[in-house]
């Protein structure tokens, strides 16, 4: 497919495309999604947090991260009741609305209000909406042989949408796309970690969060002419903390929020998005594809507080996040009714107490447009540690 | 026997048992002992029987504390800890139970040696890490995949339930060693194949006392009876006393519909229960309904809560771990539907158990039960011409509950539901007077 859905950055200095990106992220009209349909293109809008999106390319489909937005769920609201996250209702409002016309939904099995999207959704369109039931049992020997049966079946589902079959060479060219994208995404964080004043949060955030909005051969393309530029950049190193930011896995925090930190801290590593580099590395091409996919899932991945492995155990993961950044301090955030997020807090912060290393609390919310008081929180905690 | 010694026995019973098995777990913490825990969604109960674990449902402790109006105290401890208000009470109640080493309203909670959960619900999980930390034991997911969407189960034979009975299977294979290992225990199949056949009679059983409410007068109700019921199908699942009781019940439920005695003297409307009961006020909740002659002849609770023995699944005990997966992934899925995809549920149920009006109570402790619920009442008050109401509380947390309010909510509902009768009454009587052609 040649449609180009975010044409804006193209032949735009750094400065330009950046702005662009940022633009992008917080459109709310989602412009991506709707030249990719105009062009004749069909759509997967996956929850959150991570998807196989290769099986999804491979069909010839865009792959849409569904991740709420901050708009009014002024639909979506009369089909949840009290007491849920906000991303939840914005994004069934996104569907109501029309802004985002899908051919197939597929939610996971990440919490227990994202699990019930499935059938909220599918009482409100007619297209399949489904769960994927990524193992929980992820230290089972037979995961990946399960894991692999599932992706067949989300294959097949996706076939019948497309009309055709997705070949064992179609699925192995979207393994290269994406684990090119693999690639630019760890050179992001290298740059985020070893320069991070060249890099504003925000910046940094916009260009990751652009790759669950487009094809991802456009978001290569994007990384690829922007990250060299970078280190170019006439910024100077200032006087701020090193933080990790925690809590992004989900729902998102509005890109003014994430701009408030980085105007005291360097955000030298974060969960924002976190399925968009679930992967730590590139999934081998050779050999069944279905299988590389589903092994790698298993074994060559992230963490977040919806997964569940032994092998992993969170706050262990979150010690050496810190420690692998060289960040001084972390920011345990939670979206708003969010159980997981706001469950692994305790977890993190007995671990930060455990081993002294400072830490902000928070809770945000997606649609939340002031930032104010946790500005002057976030401040008064920097200052504590700057001048201790 | 007479009718004053069949009508209630299940009610006396069913507390009686209860009592004894706190007794069990107290001496059970008292001595030291390794006990499972488990949930109520895909309790594994058969499985562990065999090695003799002291078995605690820490969902069922934290109900109790809610029951017996101490669960603030529990809660309020939980959020000193670190907890937030915003996440489920069950798991708060149980973190409290667990820094006050054990002690419970109705005993003493032994500690865990190792915890064996499906994903039925996510919570199990995160509530499991919190073990994990705690006390360094191992834990166990047995993960159950669900129905992926609406109308879709899948069956023996077919591609996909194969594979995900393969995937059941190969972890229950997994567990056994572990279970050894722990308990010092060597797995014996046909203890195995014993707690499975007193596990087939209890869901037989279960099946049938779910079948008799559809009697009028309605023999027992959903609300308050069902919880004892559910308590027991829990706690007693795999033994010969759960399966003795189960079967008693049964027959004590036939009795009543036999002889047209009913749970409510005059009982005016039939409810269908959708949701998490209100524990923090569970006998004035019940009473918000019973004043109005309402009784609730079924709930997705009674489904979801059992674990998905409600359809009377039948394990084959010729091949009795081959049977115990396809029958957890049928049973375990089973609930999840009755959660997430309920709303042909519903109908049916309103169809079969000639129901008046649908109660959806979402709580704020449970979201995996209360999500789907607002958009569900649309869909199923498009599927069928019932009345319904809508109102949120919480299982555990008082702070959460207005009883005004749920009052004033509940009469508006009988008031239009009375109104509704009379007008559709009214309009079925002949016209008095009639014009001849």
């Amino acid at each position: 497919m040649t449609t180009l859905t975010f044409p804006e950055w193209r032949d735009q200095p750094l400065e330009q495309a950046l702005y662009h990106c940022r633009e992008l992220v917080e459109d709310t009209e989602f412009p991506t999604v709707r030249r990719w349909r105009e062009a004749g293109g069909k759509v997967v809008g996956h929850f959150q947090v991570y998807f196989p999106e290769e099986i999804a390319h491979a069909a010839g489909l865009l792959p849409f991260k569904i991740r709420g937005a901050p708009i009014e769920p002024t639909r979506a609201d009369s089909h949840f009741g009290s007491y849920l996250c906000s991303i939840l209702k914005t994004s069934l409002e996104l569907a109501l609305s029309g802004k985002v016309p899908l051919e197939l939904f597929v939610t996971h099995p990440i919490c227990d209000a994202a699990r019930n999207l499935a059938g909220v959704w599918g009482r409100n369109f007619p297209y399949p909406c489904q769960i994927l039931y990524l193992p929980q049992n992820a230290n089972s020997k037979h995961a990946a042989e399960y894991l692999r049966g599932e992706y067949d079946r989300l294959k097949r589902t996706i076939e019948e949408i497309v009309g055709h079959a997705v070949s064992s060479h179609d699925l192995r060219h979207s393994l290269d796309v994406y684990n090119e994208n693999r690639r630019l995404l760890r050179e992001l964080y290298r740059i985020k970690r070893e320069t991070p004043w060249l890099l504003a949060a925000e910046e940094a955030y916009a260009l990751l969060a652009v790759g669950g909005l487009v094809p991802r051969e456009e978001h290569n393309a994007l990384l690829a002419q922007v990250l060299p530029q970078i280190p170019g950049r006439a910024a100077k190193k200032q006087d701020r903390i090193r933080v990790v930011f925690e809590g992004g896995f989900c729902e998102q925090p509005p890109l003014d929020l994430i701009r408030t930190i980085g105007q005291s801290c360097y955000v030298v590593d974060d969960d924002f998005l976190i399925g968009l580099r679930w992967m730590l590395d590139d999934v081998p091409t050779a050999g069944d594809p279905l299988l590389s996919l589903a092994t790698a899932y298993l074994e060559n991945s992230s963490y977040s507080p919806v997964q569940h492995d032994l092998r992993k155990p969170k706050e262990e993961m979150l010690l050496q996040r810190i420690r692998a950044s060289g960040a001084e301090a972390a920011i345990i955030a939670a979206a708003k009714m969010c159980e997981p997020g706001l469950e692994e807090q305790v977890g993190y912060t007995r671990a930060l107490d455990r081993e002294n290393i400072p830490y902000f609390v928070g809770e945000f919310e997606e649609s939340m447009s002031s930032f104010d008081q946790m500005e002057i929180q976030l401040q008064t905690f920097v200052e504590s540690l700057l001048f201790d | 026997m007479n009718q004053s010694e069949i009508v209630g026995r299940g009610n006396r019973d069913g507390a009686r048992l209860f009592r004894e098995w706190f007794e069990g777990l107290t001496r059970a913490a008292e001595q030291n002992r390794p006990a499972a825990y488990v949930f109520v969604m895909g309790s594994l109960a058969e499985l562990l029987r065999v090695f003799d674990f002291p078995i605690v449902f820490p969902e069922i402790n934290s109900l109790q504390a809610a029951v017996r109006r101490v669960a603030h105290e529990y809660l309020n401890q939980a959020e000193d800890y670190g907890y937030s208000p915003d996440i489920c009470g069950y798991v708060k109640a149980d973190v409290a139970v667990q820094l006050r080493g054990g002690e419970h309203p109705m005993g003493r909670i032994p500690k865990p040696r190792i915890a064996v959960l499906t994903n039925a619900c996510n919570t199990y999980i995160k509530w499991a890490e919190i073990w994990e930390r705690m006390y360094r034991i191992p834990t166990f997911t047995l993960d159950v995949p669900g129905s992926r969407q609406a109308g879709g189960p899948t069956w023996p034979g077919q591609r996909d339930f194969e594979n995900d009975r393969r995937y059941v299977l190969s972890q229950l294979r997994e567990l056994i060693p572990r279970l050894e290992e722990i308990s010092g225990i060597r797995f014996d199949i046909d203890r195995l194949r014993e707690t499975m056949k007193h596990a087939n009679d209890m869901s037989l059983a279960w099946k049938r006392v779910l079948d008799l409410n559809r009697s009028q007068p309605s023999v027992f109700n959903a609300l308050s009876d069902g919880t004892i019921y559910l308590g027991v199908s829990n706690g007693f699942r795999g033994s010969a006393e759960g399966a003795r009781y189960f079967n008693d019940l049964a027959d004590e439920l036939a009795f009543k519909a036999d002889h047209r005695i009913g749970t409510l003297t005059d009982e005016r409307h039939r409810l269908i229960f959708v949701g998490v009961p209100c524990y923090p006020i569970f006998r004035r909740f019940s009473e918000l309904f019973t004043e109005w002659g309402g009784t609730f002849v079924n709930s997705t609770y009674l489904w979801f809560a059992s674990g998905g023995t409600n359809a009377g699944y039948q394990y084959d005990l010729s091949h009795p771990l081959e049977s115990l997966a396809e029958g957890l992934l049928i049973n375990v899925r089973d609930a999840m539907d009755s959660m997430f995809f309920q709303t042909q549920i519903l109908a049916d149920m309103i169809d079969n158990y000639h129901a008046d009006g649908v109660v959806f109570h979402p709580i704020k402790s449970c979201r995996t039960v209360s999500t789907g619920l607002a958009d569900n009442r649309r869909a199923l008050m498009k599927l069928r011409d019932v009345p319904t109401l809508f109102i949120e509380s919480d299982m555990m947390d008082r702070r959460v509950v207005s009883e005004a309010q749920l009052k004033n909510r509940v009469d508006a509902f009988f008031e239009g539901l009375v109104a509704r009768k009379t007008t559709s009454a009214i309009s079925h009587q002949p016209s008095a007077v009639s014009v001849s052609p």
